[in-house]
């Protein structure tokens, strides 16, 4: 694909590009339409404030929501479940530089992920610093260009572009690293290093990944992890021992698992940054299944318009009839409110 | 007397400039108002991108002010700030700032408004090209911020605050700055609408092409590459489109403006209005294009003028020139001329505006 990108004729280049997006179509077929409507005007932003790249997006157990979000610096707001502001979080914290993932847990604490700092931060449910994993590097060291060639050795506290996170029902934290990593490590509850799968290196193998990208956990304990450049989703046990792949549903971006006694999974085929050409013909959905891996609907396309997808980072499927979603283009956040799935032609995608 | 006067002026102003050469282009007097903006205290206008006036009057100002930041992060500089985007009721007062601490904003580079009042921003670092409607909200947005800026950046490319890490500036892999046929820019410069809604970019100075979207904002298509030719451009600096959806283009660095139809194809270019930085095409019926043979701001000693012509090239008159003076421009960057005769001007290297009142 490179040495077909370079070849100098912006024709070929289109002919070239529609089988890379034709690669990240979703494969499963006869997937149900589910219906949807956005709510409008769903948060109300202090005056004179917009939101920016609206990255990470989650709520607590009263229903308020968080966006993680990359306005001129990182920025953390609380709005209550009727999208009134409530307050900004973590102004001026020093793990805030390039927002990538907001996650809320069962005790309602807030975490955060910032992929700017390399840090995984845990704050109470009122806003209070509790505990940081990994380290921002020091500035003391300058500004450090990319380095050319192979990501250097991972380090068990130490992480390189972070993505997501998540918690077991024991309360063993998960954080699926990243961009420059490419492995799911866990910690106990007090940020103890415990396993890790995968490693720097990238591959293609079960249990290795090329840019874990989102990462939540079941009520089984079992971590899902969108691998998105590997186009697939992993599910790995409890100890971080592969159990499964879909590599059905498009391109890995985000995964959501809801709460309650019968879970769902909701996966995102976000389509590329910067819309080339093709891409919005062959991704944006979302798909709604089982734990099981039984594909119950879809929803969603591309598009720039209210109530259309621009590259969703990140679903909260807290109520799985009502799913709020964070778009990176078009600074949105939008709730979704779910319908049921429309009859479907053939029965073989149950 | 005075006209015996300016017309000499003019004739030694043709004799220094042959490329802004055309026979006896006469002078339009004008006045100015140089501090036509009241500021709070604690705010300064900087290097002025754009000036624009919406259907009420108000002015809207998007300028470069206080300070653009890189912060250190994971082996990615991030960018921040420098940019800021301010209303003014038409008597100068100050209203509000717009856009507080957006993501979107690090290099004003232009702002226009359009018939409906919506607030266009075009911002040449982040390669924004932001539609928020009257009260400020974004309601569109084209083009990406690039997620990080490069270190250290190569020698001499200009280009490299629209490069590096994921998003924004991207090269197509086409023809040398044809871009990418997409809404992703680089270093884009100026945006324009037809009457059916249809969106035109200027992009810019990193790629060299025009792209045209739908309203919805689907890319439509784009044209253009690196070159001198018809249909090429050397920096794609301004854009303006008239009433029959023709799209004239400033082509700053190759001297022209050329003139497209709505599709792109080629109809005509004009060579005799110096180097284009910033034109404006007034509305209703008689529409009048206006077009700034900028100074660069590092010489205040060649060029500045204004020129003021009919669509179809022909020169009616100039006015102005390089300098610090009131009724002197630095570095025009945005023409206002909502009002044929009424003008707000913006200036980089004076950073300032300035309001005309023409008296051809």
């Amino acid at each position: 694909m490179k040495r077909c990108l370079a070849i100098v004729s912006a024709v070929v280049l289109v002919w070239c590009a529609a089988p890379l997006f034709g690669q990240q179509k979703a494969t499963i077929q006869n997937v149900p339409e589910i219906p949807y409507t956005s709510v409008p005007n769903l948060l109300k932003v202090p005056a004179g404030e917009t939101l920016g790249e609206s990255v990470g997006i989650a709520t607590n157990s009263k229903g308020h929501i968080f966006v993680f979000f990359r306005s001129n610096n990182t920025r953390l707001w609380e709005f209550d479940k009727n999208g009134n502001f409530v307050k900004e979080i973590g102004k001026g914290y020093y793990g805030f530089e390039f927002a990538h993932s907001v996650r809320v847990d069962v005790q309602d604490n807030i975490w955060t992920v910032d992929e700017g700092t390399n840090t995984v931060t845990k704050f109470s449910p009122e806003g209070k610093f509790l505990m940081v994993l990994g380290r921002r590097p020091p500035a003391v060291l300058g500004a450090v260009a990319s380095p050319a060639g192979p990501n250097a050795p991972a380090q068990k506290y130490i992480f390189c572009r972070p993505t997501d996170v998540g918690w077991d029902p024991q309360g063993n934290i998960f954080v699926s690293d990243g961009y420059c990593n490419n492995r799911v490590v866990k910690f106990d509850k007090n940020g103890r290093f415990v396993a890790q799968a995968g490693s720097e290196k990238a591959g293609k193998e079960p249990a290795q990944f090329n840019l874990p990208h989102g990462l939540q956990v079941d009520g089984q304990g079992n971590v899902w992890v969108a691998d998105r450049t590997n186009i697939r989703y992993q599910v790995l046990d409890n100890d971080l021992k592969p159990k499964k792949i879909y590599d059905n549903l498009g391109v890995g971006w985000t995964v959501c698992v809801s709460q309650g006694p019968h879970q769902y999974v909701f996966a995102s085929n976000s389509n590329p940054n910067g819309n080339p050409p093709g891409s919005w013909e062959n991704t944006g959905e979302i798909y709604k299944m089982e734990l099981d891996g039984t594909v119950i609907g879809r929803f969603g396309r591309a598009s720039k318009e209210f109530g259309g997808f621009q590259v969703v980072h990140m679903m909260d499927c807290r109520n799985p009839n009502e799913i709020l979603v964070g778009e990176i283009e078009s600074w949105r956040v939008q709730k979704l409110i779910l319908g049921q799935p429309a009859a479907t032609k053939t029965s073989s995608s149950r | 007397m005075r006209r015996l006067l300016s017309s000499l002026l003019a004739t030694m102003l043709l004799a220094a400039f042959p490329a802004a050469g055309q026979n006896a282009v006469p002078d339009i007097p004008f006045d100015s108002v140089a501090n036509p903006l009241s500021l709070p205290d604690d705010i300064y206008l900087g290097e002025i991108g754009g000036v624009a006036a919406n259907s009420k009057g108000d002015i809207f100002v998007y300028t470069r002010t206080g300070h653009p930041t890189v912060s250190l992060g994971t082996a990615r500089p991030f960018a921040h700030g420098g940019s800021r985007l301010f209303q003014f009721d038409k008597t100068g007062k100050f209203v509000r700032e717009i856009g507080a601490n957006s993501y979107g904003f690090v290099f004003a580079q232009q702002v226009r408004i359009d018939p409906q009042d919506n607030i266009w921003i075009v911002d040449q670092m982040t390669n924004f090209v932001e539609k928020l409607d009257p009260a400020g909200h974004p309601q569109l947005l084209l083009g990406r911020k690039p997620e990080a800026i490069p270190v250290p950046a190569p020698r001499g490319d200009a280009g490299a605050g629209a490069r590096g890490g994921e998003g924004g500036g991207a090269r197509g892999g086409g023809l040398p700055g044809a871009g990418a046929q997409s809404d992703v820019f680089n270093r884009p410069t100026d945006v324009a609408w037809d009457s059916a809604g249809n969106i035109f970019v200027a992009d810019g100075v990193g790629n060299a092409r025009v792209a045209k979207f739908n309203s919805k904002g689907v890319f439509v298509k784009s044209w253009g590459s690196s070159g001198n030719g018809p249909g090429q451009f050397g920096t794609v600096r301004a854009i303006a489109v008239d009433a029959q959806g023709n799209v004239y283009v400033a082509d700053s660095t190759n001297k022209r403006i050329q003139v497209f139809d709505n599709n792109g194809t080629f109809k005509t270019q004009y060579t005799n209005v110096g180097t284009p930085t910033a034109l404006c095409i007034t509305p209703g019926p008689n529409q009048i294009l206006y077009s700034s043979n900028s100074n660069p701001p590092e010489d205040f000693d060649v060029a500045g003028e204004i020129y003021k012509m009919k669509l179809d090239g022909t020169i009616v008159g100039k006015f102005g020139k390089a300098g610090k003076l009131p009724k002197e421009f630095g570095t025009v960057n945005a023409i206002d001329c909502r009002s044929e005769n009424n003008l707000l001007i913006g200036e980089i290297a004076n950073m300032r505006v300035q309001k005309l009142t023409l008296r051809p």
